[in-house]
C-alpha cells in the first residue's frame, strides 16, 4: 500500500514537470485511436444495420461471428495485419509498417466488429419497434438504414464510444504493427509498456493516468454533445 | 486555447515524415538502456539520415529482418547473426560493441555465489540450492547465452521449469520485473540492469567472466533478396557505426558514470 | 416516386392463413372501394386485424391474393394505401419532423413541406406541439398524430387497426373527428374495431368477422337493426361469441 501511494505522488510530481515528447505521444494516440473509430463507423454501422433489416440464409450464423470477433485479441489483429503489410507479405509493396497508417488499420480490424455488434442489435430493436410502419411507407431497405440509423444516433454513439475504448487501451496490436518506434509510432500505450520494461513504474502509472484522463475527456466531451439535444422519452 | 488548437493541429496533422529514414531492427537491450538515445542524434546530426529502432528479442529482431522488414540488424547472438548471412539474407556482418552479462539476485544470496566471477560455477550452486531463477525464456541473444551456460554446467534447467527454475518468456525488463517481485536470481546484461528503475532488493552477485562477454555484430539486410531494402543509406548507419566517430560514440555512453558498451570493430 | 394508378379497388381472393392447423383467415372474396366508411368488427381472435393487415400487404397469405387497382401490391404504391397502428409508430423526432418525413416520401418538395406539415398538425389540435419529441406526447396525441401525418400523403385509402383501443374518452371522440373529416374528404376509410360504441358512430357499412371468415356484410343501419347471422346476433347482445 505504501509503495503504490508512493508511485501515485511520484507519478504525479512526473505529469506536473510537463513533457513535450509527452504531448507529441498523447496527440498520435488520439490520431490512430480517433482515425480507427472513425473507419469502423463507416464499415461497422451500415453492415450492422444491413444485418439488422435483413435476413437470409445464414444469417444466424454471420451474427454469432461478428459477436465472436468482438473477442479478437489485439495482439492477434496485430499479428495478422503485420504478416500482411510486412515487407514478405502481400501488401508489403504499399510500405505501411512500422507507420501510424498500419495502426489506425491494425485498430480499424480490431474495432468494426463492436460497431458492427452493437449497432446491429440497436438498430434490430429499433427495427422491430417500428419496421411495420416504414413498411407501410414502402421505404426501401436504403432508405430503412439511412432512417434506423438516424433514429438510433444516439445508441450508436454509444457504439463508437465503446470502440474508441477498445481502440485506446489497446497495446497488442499497435506494438507489433508500429513498433513502438520513437517519435514515429509511440503512443501511450506503448509507452507505458516500454516505461515498465525499464521499471520506471512512477512514469509508466503516470502516463497511465493521462490516458485515462484523455478517456474521461473524449467521454465527457460526447456527454455534452447528448445534453444539448432533448432526450427522447421511451414509449 | 492555443494549447488545445496546437493539440487539434499536431492530431490532424500527423502522418508522412518527410526525412530520409532507415529502419534498424535491434534488441530491447540496446533500446532499454539507452544507448541507442545517446548515439543515434549524434549519426542525424552528422549525416540527416534519421534512424528509426523496432526494439524487440533478438529472435523476433531476425525473423523481421528475415522478411525485409529493415534495412540493419543489430543483435547479440553470434551463431544465429552468421546463419543469417550464410543464408543469404544478410549481406555481412560486423563487430560492434560487447558489453557483459552479470548474475544478479536477492541480497542475502542463498545460493552463496557472491563474488564468483565463473558463471558455470554460479549456476551449478543456484541449481543445487534450487533457489528461484527467472529466465528470459524468449530465444533472445540474452537467452541464448544463458542457455549455454547451463549446458556448460550439464544442468538441465529446462526439467525444473515450473520449480525454481521459471521461464518469463520475456524481454529483459518485465524479467527483471519479476525476479525483483519474486526476490529470485537472474542473468542480464549490465547496461539493461544499470538503467533499470525497480531493482527492488536485487543486486550484482557475479561479474567481470571471460565467458560473460556479449558481443554486438551489424549486418546489412540483403537488397538483392528485398529490393525495398535501402542499402545505401543503411551501409552509410554501418560504416559510422562501426569507423571512429561510431566507436566513439558507443565508448562515451555512460550511465551513473559507469561505461557499459565497449567498441571492438577493427 | 408515386405512380398514378389508385389502389382501388382493393381485392383479396381466397385467402387463407393458418398457424398451427388453426385458421386464421378464411376469406374467398372481398372487395373494398367506394366512398362508405366501411367498419370491420368482430371478437378479439376474429381475425380482423391479420385481415386487414393482408390487405395492406404487410403479411403474405399462406394462399390467394390481394390485388391494388388491379395489379399486384408495390412498394410505389405504398403510400397510397394509409395505415394507422393500433401502436402508435412514430419516429424519434419530433412531430413535425415525423409529418414531414412521410411528406418526403411523397416527393414534396422541400418548399411546401414546412406548410402542410404545420397545416397537418393544426388538424390535430397538435401545432403547439409541433417540436416536442413524438415519444413524449400523450397516447391520445400520439394517435392523432399517426393520422394526420398518414393523411398528409393523401392515400386513397386509410386503414385503421384499432386507433383506439388504449384511448381515453377526448382522445376517442379527437381521433373518430378527424377520421369522419378524411372520409368526407374522399379518402375511402377502412376501420378494424371491437369496440361497438366506435362502430355504430363511424360505420357506413358493416363487415363482421367470426373464426377468420366475414360472417356478413350489410349497411350499417340495417346491420345493428337486424343481424341476419347468429354470431353477430349473439355479439350484438353482448354474448360471448365462441
Amino acid at each position: 500500500m505504501q509503495e503504490l501511494t508512493g508511485l501515485f505522488l511520484d507519478s504525479l510530481r512526473l505529469l506536473a514537470g510537463f513533457d513535450g515528447n509527452l504531448v507529441e505521444i498523447v496527440a498520435l494516440s488520439l490520431h490512430v485511436s480517433l482515425s480507427a473509430v472513425v473507419i469502423s463507423g463507416a464499415i461497422g454501422l451500415p453492415l450492422g444495420a444491413l444485418l439488422a433489416i435483413s435476413r437470409f440464409p445464414g444469417h444466424g450464423a454471420v451474427i454469432v461471428l461478428v459477436n465472436a470477433l468482438m473477442g479478437l485479441p489485439p495482439v492477434v489483429v496485430g499479428l495478422l495485419v503485420y504478416l500482411m503489410v510486412s515487407n514478405a507479405g502481400p501488401l508489403g509493396v504499399l510500405q505501411l509498417l512500422y507507420t501510424p497508417t498500419a495502426m489506425i488499420i491494425a485498430q480499424a480490424v480490431l474495432v468494426t466488429p463492436i460497431v458492427t455488434a452493437l449497432a446491429r442489435q440497436t438498430l434490430e430493436d429499433l427495427n422491430a419497434e417500428y419496421g411495420e410502419q416504414l413498411t407501410a411507407f414502402g421505404v426501401g431497405r436504403a432508405g430503412r438504414v439511412a432512417t434506423l440509423v438516424w433514429d438510433g444516433r444516439y445508441s450508436l454513439l454509444t457504439a463508437l464510444l465503446a470502440g474508441f475504448g477498445r481502440a485506446i487501451a489497446e497495446v497488442g496490436a499497435v506494438i507489433i504493427v508500429g513498433g513502438n518506434i520513437d517519435h514515429v509510432t509511440r503512443v501511450m500505450t506503448t509507452a507505458i509498456a516500454l516505461e515498465t520494461s525499464r521499471g520506471n513504474l512512477a512514469l509508466a502509472l503516470a502516463l497511465g493516468f493521462v490516458l485515462m484522463i484523455i478517456a474521461v475527456a473524449v467521454n465527457g466531451l460526447v456527454m455534452a454533445l447528448r445534453l444539448t439535444e432533448p432526450r427522447s422519452a421511451h414509449a | 486555447m492555443r494549447f488545445i488548437l496546437a493539440v487539434l493541429a499536431l492530431v490532424f496533422s500527423l502522418g508522412t515524415a518527410k526525412a530520409e529514414f532507415i529502419l534498424v531492427q535491434s534488441t530491447t537491450s540496446t533500446e532499454s538502456s539507452g544507448l541507442f538515445g545517446h548515439i543515434l542524434p549524434m549519426f542525424t546530426a552528422e549525416t540527416g539520415i534519421e534512424v528509426r529502432v523496432v526494439a524487440v528479442g533478438t529472435g523476433q529482431a531476425i525473423k523481421n529482418a528475415e522478411r525485409g522488414d529493415g534495412d540493419v540488424l543489430l543483435v547479440h547472438a553470434r551463431a544465429a547473426e552468421d546463419r543469417f548471412v550464410a543464408e543469404g539474407f544478410g549481406v555481412a556482418r560486423h563487430d560492434v560493441m560487447y558489453n557483459d552479462f552479470v548474475i544478479v539476485g536477492p541480497q542475502d544470496d542463498p545460493a552463496d555465489v557472491n563474488g564468483l566471477s565463473d558463471p558455470v560455477v554460479a549456476f551449478e550452486r543456484v541449481a543445487a540450492a534450487a533457489v528461484p531463477f527467472v529466465s528470459r525464456g524468449d530465444d533472445s541473444g540474452t537467452h541464448k547465452a544463458e542457455l549455454a551456460l547451463w549446458k556448460e554446467a550439464a544442468i538441465d534447467a529446462a526439467a525444473a521449469s515450473g520449480t525454481w527454475y521459471r521461464e518469463a518468456g520475456a524481454g529483459m525488463g518485465p524479467t527483471l520485473n519479476i525476479a525483483a517481485s519474486m526476490n529470485a536470481y537472474t542473468i542480464t546484461d549490465r547496461a539493461t540492469w544499470a538503467a533499470f528503475g525497480n531493482k527492488g532488493n536485487l543486486v550484482i552477485h557475479v561479474e567481470g567472466g571471460e565467458r560473460l562477454l556479449n558481443p554486438y555484430g551489424v549486418i546489412l539486410v540483403n537488397p538483392d533478396r528485398h529490393p525495398n531494402v535501402k542499402a545505401e543509406l543503411g551501409q552509410t548507419f554501418i560504416d559510422w557505426l562501426t569507423g571512429p566517430r561510431g566507436q566513439e560514440a558507443i565508448a562515451s555512453f555512460r550511465i551513473e558514470g559507469e561505461q557499459l558498451f565497449f567498441p571492438s570493430a577493427e | 416516386m408515386r405512380e398514378s394508378r389508385s389502389v382501388l379497388p382493393v381485392t383479396a381472393t381466397g385467402l387463407h392463413i393458418e398457424r398451427d392447423g388453426r385458421r386464421l383467415v378464411d376469406v374467398p372474396e372481398f372487395v373494398v372501394s367506394g366512398r362508405a366508411l366501411t367498419v370491420i368488427l368482430g371478437p378479439n381472435g376474429a381475425g380482423k386485424s391479420l385481415l386487414l393487415r393482408t390487405l395492406c400487404g404487410l403479411v403474405q397469405p399462406d394462399r390467394g391474393r390481394v390485388l391494388w387497382g388491379g395489379g399486384a401490391p408495390s412498394r410505389a404504391l405504398a403510400l397510397r394505401v394509409g395505415l394507422v397502428f393500433q401502436k402508435p409508430m412514430l419516429l424519434r423526432r419530433s412531430a413535425f419532423a415525423n409529418v414531414v418525413y412521410a411528406l418526403r416520401l411523397a416527393g414534396v418538395p422541400w418548399r411546401e413541406r414546412k406548410g402542410k406539415a404545420m397545416a397537418a398538425l393544426d388538424r390535430a389540435g397538435l401545432a403547439a406541439l409541433a417540436h416536442v419529441p413524438a415519444r413524449l406526447l400523450s397516447g391520445g396525441e400520439q394517435q392523432r398524430l399517426q393520422v394526420v401525418r398518414a393523411m398528409s400523403v393523401a392515400p386513397d385509402i386509410l386503414f385503421l387497426d384499432e386507433p383506439t383501443a388504449s384511448a381515453d374518452p377526448a382522445s376517442t371522440g379527437a381521433v373518430e373527428d378527424l377520421v369522419r373529416r378524411a372520409a368526407a374528404a374522399g379518402t375511402k376509410i377502412v376501420l378494424v374495431t371491437h369496440d361497438l360504441g366506435q362502430a355504430r358512430r363511424m360505420a357506413d357499412e358493416v363487415v363482421f368477422m367470426n373464426r377468420g371468415r366475414v360472417v356478413e356484410r350489410a349497411p350499417a343501419a340495417g346491420f345493428f337493426r337486424q343481424p341476419h347471422s347468429a354470431a353477430a346476433r349473439a355479439y350484438l347482445a353482448g354474448e360471448i361469441v365462441l
